[in-house]
């Protein structure tokens, strides 16, 4: 299921990105701490399944052959998928939820803020609305790290905890490969690599502002890119593509 | 006296539909609402960006709200059924990123049409507005969650009145 065309290669990773986070978000449908929270987890699931329609419909228009937005979503296994790892981790608590969302809050905005000015005038245009969003969203997630750590003990305890577990998956939101390199060469890519220093200013910010120490870096996992998952992506995708995987072709 | 300021997008798109060959169409589709927001057409939210007729062809631009709507669907559809009782056979609508969709291109009467609803309006917080009840007035309120019952909406509570209410999110 791999196509040939860059820019529709690149769509495709950055629609993973959204459909699988987005999955994990829905997860908590039903499931939220109280009312309002769970409103708002699956608010934010929609948008990010909203933005993964539009980077795999282009995607789809791009690879020149019938292929459709849900045959990207429903037809590829593991290996195909090229997310980054901290998105497909199982969702945790609540404050695994949150600090997650945080850190990837804060990349997006300048990613997407970056993609606006791609060449590519569709990336551009996706990237535009989905720049509003996610600063929407930083609003709330950040709001969240400062109540969940400077809370109870047990918040402050899981929050800790969360923001532990996660950190080793943030570099790999900063790594260019081959494809992004030429990608980025040609001003339709975002070059990560120079966001990494204001998303370290601003995080490191927001946790010493939410009593929580910076955690070791002495380990740091990646490889969503190319292909190679956590075990967790297989579990999360045997949910997913379900449906169409069983009644092919199944429609709504 | 404070001159509200017209987002450029915003004259655009009642200059194509002032200059449009087509009224009659423009018109037609006055009779989608939002599904969600009976009350205010998909012109007055602004999700309807134009309508030509190519050929035989009768083409509908519009502007997604939220990326993950699930409105947007069923606008699409309404469209098409509106168009179909109207006598045009050959439709198409076509989803348009930018400008990315803004509430402020939501004008005074519909924000009235809004707030009549029970919806407190968009406020934009730069212009100094301030979200007040939509039930008694009151500008003591506050944010229950920024998130609501659909994508465009928050959730508030008014002090004063005790009563919670939608307010339609700036965004
Ligand atoms: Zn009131």
């Amino acid at each position: 299921m791999s196509t040939d065309n860059p820019v529709s290669q690149y769509a495709v990773r950055l629609a993973d990105d959204a459909l699988i986070l987005g999955h994990r978000l829905s997860e908590w449908c039903s499931r939220g701490p109280f009312l309002e929270e769970d409103l708002a987890l699956s608010n934010v699931a929609l948008d990010y399944i909203g933005r993964a329609r539009m980077f795999y419909g282009y995607a789809a228009e791009l690879s020149g052959d019938d292929r459709s937005e849900d045959d990207f979503a429903f037809l590829r296994d593991c290996r195909d998928f090229g997310n980054l790892l901290i998105h497909e981790l199982p969702r945790g608590d609540f404050a695994f939820t949150m600090a997650r969302q945080y850190l990837v809050d804060v990349h997006s905005v300048a990613f997407m803020t970056d993609l606006q000015s791609s060449t590519d005038a569709t990336l551009a245009a996706i990237a535009g609305k989905a720049v509003k969003e996610s600063n929407y969203h930083l609003r709330r997630s950040r709001d969240w790290m400062l109540r969940l750590g400077g809370g109870t003990e047990e918040s402050h305890r899981r929050l800790q905890h969360a923001v532990d577990e996660l950190w080793g998956f943030t570099p790999e939101m900063f790594e260019m490969d081959e494809l992004e390199k030429s990608l980025a060469g040609q001003g339709v890519a975002v070059d990560v690599s120079r966001l990494q220093p204001a998303w370290d200013t601003e995080v490191r910010a927001t946790l010493a502002a939410a009593n929580m120490s910076i955690p070791e870096e002495d380990w740091q996992v990646s490889g969503g890119r190319q292909g190679k998952h956590t075990e967790w992506l297989g579990h999360l995708l045997s949910d997913l593509q379900f449906m169409q995987r069983a009644y092919p072709g199944l429609e709504w | 006296m404070r001159i509200p300021l017209q987002p450029v997008e915003q004259l655009e798109r009642e200059q194509r539909r002032r200059n449009s060959e087509v009224p009659e169409l423009w018109t037609t589709l006055d009779r989608v609402m939002d599904p969600e927001l009976p009350v205010i057409s998909i012109w007055e939210l602004g999700v309807l960006q134009n309508v030509e007729l190519r050929g035989q062809t009768v083409v509908v631009t519009i502007t997604p709200t939220y990326s993950g709507c699930p409105a947007m669907h069923t606008i699409a559809e309404d469209i098409q059924a509106a168009l179909e009782q109207a006598g045009y056979p050959h439709r198409e609508v076509i989803t348009q990123l930018a400008p990315a969709w803004t509430s402020n291109w939501i004008g005074p009467a519909a924000q009235e049409k809004l707030r009549q609803y029970g919806i407190a309006p968009p406020q934009n917080a730069d212009s100094g507005g301030v979200i007040s009840c939509p039930h008694c007035g009151s500008e003591q309120v506050q944010a229950i969650s920024e998130f609501g019952s659909t994508a465009c909406k928050a959730l508030y509570k008014c002090r004063d009145c005790a009563e919670p209410f939608d307010y339609f999110k700036s965004f």
